[in-house]
């Protein structure tokens, strides 16, 4: 059913999914969204399956207008919703009537919101998955005038309004993190200062980042040897070292292979963080964790972070 | 050999450089890899030397992966003999299609004629693929031909162009920026994803090129 329409858009406003999944070995990243957590977030608050459709505004801002009642919940960072003189906080969800306006107002504090609408976006899927891949041409971005099509709550709306989401309890946001990484399989590839730089220094993000990747800048970490790499598969959080020093995390949209050593992985409880980091603004830290710790932080935080009803 | 790349992915090294006998063994080890579906296991990308398997963590952990992994490898000596599948590539060399030809036969002291026989003469195997949906990586290329990559890449290469680099060979299945010599054009579509089958070539499959002339696409 018809729910929304896009009155204005600016920067980098996508559908996002949990992701492309069954074509990296034909080189499709995975995409997705940048910030799992909240993309998974904003679905469980409207009643939606977790790897439902949701909307990502990064990078700009965008105002809808509600075709009819609805129920919305926006979460991430570096966002604000604003209805006329209301402000609606972030991890809620929130009931619009037909005819209002929504705008996501960007603000300091992180990169990217999640809008999810109960009964969750209904977009033709390519490639098995909803989620736009502007690069590869897979779906489309979002632009004024569109209107977009819901399927069918999974409740009452008056039940899928007003949930809030403990955040603060499950994912520590902040412009200082301390992001958590595996060692990487080319790690002997650098000195032992290089691992200590790595570990010890603080990273800024450049400002030139996307959803491909994030280009991060502080004291330089050197290689043993050369620093080109025989072509391998990598994933979302590996942090490629070309021969400059400066580190390169892949996000979201990252080719599905790379020729620079990885001297670490971010893990997935970690990314969140990252991708909420300001350009020029946050102190990026990394401290290793072993590959048992990351997956049981995953299942843990998997099983207890849940949407609270009113 | 079996490393942790990220907490949902599992890197298996079968050697470190390009090399058709290591690339075969990746190509074997995700065949066999494929043929079982289990669950918790997303999908695989088989590259020159490794093969990387993505899982979900919530349902397995790196000492299942790598156990079942560990177990695959040491049947892929059986089955080494799986015959590959093989395609042709009609290709438009030199002129406005591949404008790249007249520097590489001059840079490397041969005719034009001579660049054009030497790719076409060889097949080649997708090594891998990556860089952009569809794109097979091609080797080996005849070092006869091998050639640096361009000091400046273009910003806009068409979509079927025939491109050369070091010791390897590729086609651009969409228009996108490129650091490859281009030698040729092919008019076939290499990714299409709303088709049945999206992508023209697989990682392990067999390629040979074919000139063909100026008005024949």
């Amino acid at each position: 059913m018809t729910m929304l329409e896009v009155m204005e858009v600016s920067g980098m406003v996508t559908f996002q999914d949990s992701g492309r999944y069954g074509f990296a070995s034909y080189g499709v990243p995975t995409s997705g969204p940048m910030d799992w957590f909240a993309q998974r977030a904003a679905n469980q608050l409207t009643g939606n399956p977790s790897d439902a459709a949701v909307i990502e505004i990064g990078l700009g801002e965008a105002v809808f207008r509600a075709k009819r009642n609805c129920v919305l919940a926006v979460s991430g960072a570096g966002y604000e919703v604003q209805n006329y003189i209301w402000i609606f906080p972030l991890w809620t969800s929130f009931f619009v009537r037909a005819g209002w306006h929504v705008r996501l107002k960007k603000k300091s504090g992180g990169n990217w919101a999640y809008l999810a609408a109960a009964g969750g976006f209904e977009v033709e899927p390519v490639l098995n998955s909803s989620s736009t891949y502007l690069r590869g041409g897979l779906g489309d971005s979002i632009h004024a005038g569109d209107v977009l099509q819901c399927g069918k709550p999974s409740a009452e709306l008056m039940k899928l309004a007003a949930r809030n989401f403990p955040v603060e309890k499950y994912m520590p946001y902040s412009q200082s993190p301390v992001i958590e990484v595996i060692a990487g399989p080319q790690k002997d590839r650098f000195t032992d200062a290089g691992w200590q730089t790595f570990l010890n220094s603080e990273y800024t993000l450049s400002k030139a980042f996307d959803r491909m990747g994030y280009r991060l800048e502080g004291n330089p970490i050197a290689h043993r040897a050369s620093a080109d790499l025989t072509s391998e598969g990598m994933t979302m959080g590996s942090i490629q070292v070309p021969a400059n020093g400066q580190p390169i995390v892949m996000m979201a949209d990252a080719p599905t292979t790379g020729g620079y050593p990885k001297i670490a992985n971010v893990v997935k409880t970690s990314l969140p963080l990252l991708a909420q980091c300001e350009a020029g603004v946050s102190k990026i830290r990394f401290q290793e964790i072993t590959v048992e710790e990351a997956q049981k932080k995953y299942r843990d935080i998997n099983a207890a972070a849940q949407v609270k009803a009113p | 050999m079996f490393k942790p790349l990220s907490d949902s992915a599992l890197l298996v090294e079968l050697g470190d450089k390009i090399d058709p006998a290591i690339n075969q063994r990746v190509h074997a080890l995700n065949a066999l890899l494929q043929a079982k579906n289990i669950a918790g296991i997303i999908e695989t990308v088989p590259a020159y030397c490794t093969l990387l398997i993505h899982y979900n963590p919530l349902i397995l952990t790196f000492d299942q992966v790598t156990l079942w992994a560990r177990d695959k490898l040491t049947q892929v000596d059986d089955s080494l003999n799986r015959k590959p599948r093989q395609l042709e590539v009609p290709t438009r060399y030199g002129g406005a299609s591949g404008p790249d030809l007249e520097t590489v036969a001059v840079s490397k002291g041969i005719s034009a004629a001579d660049v054009v026989r030497i790719h076409s003469e060889r097949e080649y195997t997708v090594y891998m693929m990556g860089f952009t949906p569809g794109f097979p990586y091609l080797g080996t290329l005849d070092e006869r031909l091998a050639m640096p990559r361009l000091e400046t890449p273009r910003t806009l290469v068409k979509a079927g162009s025939v491109a050369i680099a070091g010791s390897q060979t590729g086609i651009y299945p969409l228009d996108s920026p490129g650091g490859w010599h281009l030698i040729g054009w092919t008019p076939l579509n290499l990714f299409d994803p709303h088709s049945a089958s999206p992508f023209l070539f697989a990682p392990g499959d067999v390629v040979k090129f074919n000139p063909i002339e100026d008005d024949h696409a």
